[in-house]
């Protein structure tokens, strides 16, 4: 009976997230795990050139900061060049937070495609022409002679050559918005209002004179406030007088202090915990490659160039 | 059992707390809308960039080849259509305005790659570096914008389930005056270069 049940269960379960499963393995190509800089996925590289490309990208991050990394797939399945590399840039965050100095070379093997996706950081020394002229210029001229190790080889040679002159601290790059100062300022005067208001309104015994305290309460920590009378003065009322208004509800009968003093409860069973603590955010996506090397949070927005041979 | 109920008490008064200072959304909303705002001002810049590459193509490809000028001028006045229609993120909630400025972008996206298109009749222009170079900078910048452009659709579709869930729509229509956004429609044909008969 039991083991019935659970076997409806699953089943169930199986039906419900089947439809998920199957659309999110449909329409756009996985991004790979990253396993290293070097992820050859369509097995273009051989084994110890790979190995020793491997070794130039770390002491090139060694000496300069940037991450380079290369991905070669065997095919995009239909999928566009451009939408598979910047979510393979999103995804793997090659370059340091902050520096965005990373950059990835990209190789669709069957589709004769490729392209050079460049973090924000390295745009002033790899523009999309340089780019472009790396891809023309130096890789497929080998591509089409069919030496794709030598031609990744010689794409990395002229890639680590142009961002080398790129230093590390020198770029501040635009701070994506800035934060909501007054906004904060705004929240923090509401949240200290309303515990005030809580603790004066339990110790009142009307509504009215808990709603008036609260408010009250509302209007001293808006004087207080850098910002004054201003806008804040409204907001810190209303909920002063609201959680005012609460507090005095809660606090019911307990005259004085109640605190120490007895507490006769009124009303009615409203039960706990109705309220949820808020909004969980999403999970932080861990990941990473297993050979110790991992994206250190750089981010891309779409420049470099793409090629064909 | 005096106790008990005290201890509910001060539980139930700080999820009430909890309620209203987290619960309402206020900073949840403030971040969507600043996130909306960021994603904006990049897909401006975008756009901006593309409209400050166009002189520069526009001399290059006159001056390598008797160019016919009518693909060369409807892509200057579209350049011209485009840079006249700013809309900044206090905009973003008017339909109108929005598909005004979306329409114009689009005629530049379209005369544009009717010029590449063109281009590829011209075998000396093609060969030119200077013309490569700039042909380089405007696919790149073409892919920033249809970056820039993803990031905006979704930071908008993250605001507007804030504006239009329960409980943070209250927050959003009664404590910060926050309106639905327009984002673009998924009319990815228009990146598709038009067909052009010769």
């Amino acid at each position: 009976m039991k083991l019935r049940k659970t076997r409806l269960l699953i089943a169930g379960f199986v039906f419900l997230l089947a439809p998920t499963i199957f659309f999110s393995l449909t329409p756009a190509l996985d991004v790979p795990p990253l396993r290293g800089r070097i992820n050859d996925y369509a097995g273009l590289i051989p084994a110890d050139r790979a190995r020793a490309l491997e070794e130039r990208l770390a002491r090139f991050e060694a000496e300069t900061g940037h991450q380079i990394a290369v991905l070669t797939v065997p095919s995009l399945k239909g999928d566009s060049l451009e939408d598979f590399g910047i979510r393979v840039a999103e995804s793997w965050k090659i370059g340091k937070k902050g520096f965005d100095n990373g950059a990835i070379l990209l190789i669709a093997r069957d589709d004769r495609k490729l392209r050079i996706e460049v973090g924000y950081g390295l745009e002033g020394v790899m523009p999309d022409a340089i780019a472009s002229r790396i891809i023309r210029e130096v890789i497929t001229p080998l591509f089409r002679s069919g030496d794709y190790a030598g031609g990744i080889e010689a794409g990395i040679d002229a890639i680590l050559k142009v961002t080398k002159g790129e230093t590390l601290p020198e770029r501040a790059r635009p701070a994506p918005g800035p934060p909501a100062s007054q906004g904060g300022s705004l929240i923090t005067i509401l949240m200290i209002t309303a515990m005030l208001a809580l603790f004066i309104g339990m110790t009142r015994r009307k509504l009215f004179g808990g709603a008036v305290g609260g408010a009250a309460s509302g209007l001293v920590t808006s004087l207080f406030a850098s910002g004054g009378l201003g806008f804040v003065l409204l907001p810190a009322l209303i909920v002063g007088a609201l959680l005012g208004a609460i507090g005095a509800a809660l606090g019911t009968g307990s005259a004085g202090n109640q605190w120490v003093g007895r507490s006769r409860s009124r009303r009615g069973d409203w039960g706990g915990g109705v309220f949820p603590g808020g909004f969980g955010g999403g999970g932080f996506g861990g990941g990473g490659g297993d050979g110790g090397f991992s994206g250190g949070g750089g981010g891309f927005g779409g420049g470099g160039a793409s090629g064909s041979w | 059992m005096r106790k008990i109920a005290r201890g509910r008490n001060y539980f139930l008064l700080t999820g009430l707390a909890a309620f209203f200072i987290s619960g309402c959304g206020y900073n949840q909303l403030q971040g969507l809308d600043e996130q909306v705002k960021a994603a904006w001002a990049e897909v401006q810049n975008q756009y901006q960039r593309r409209a400050d590459l166009i002189p520069n193509l526009v001399s290059t490809v006159k001056g390598a080849a008797q160019f016919e000028q009518q693909t060369l001028q409807q892509v200057i006045e579209a350049r011209a259509q485009a840079t006249s229609i700013k809309l900044d993120a206090q905009a973003l909630s008017d339909p109108a305005t929005f598909k005004k400025f979306e329409q114009a972008q689009q005629n530049l996206s379209g005369a544009l790659s009717r010029l590449m298109l063109v281009v590829e009749r011209y075998p000396d222009l093609k060969a030119n570096q200077n013309f490569r170079d700039l042909q380089a900078q405007l696919e790149g910048t073409e892919n920033r914008i249809a970056v820039a452009r993803k990031r905006y659709v979704e930071s908008v579709a993250e605001y507007n389930k804030g504006i239009r869930f329960f409980p943070t729509n209250l927050t959003a229509k009664y404590l910060l005056g926050l309106k639905e956004r327009e984002t673009f429609s998924a009319d990815e044909g228009a990146a598709k270069p038009p067909q052009v008969k010769f």
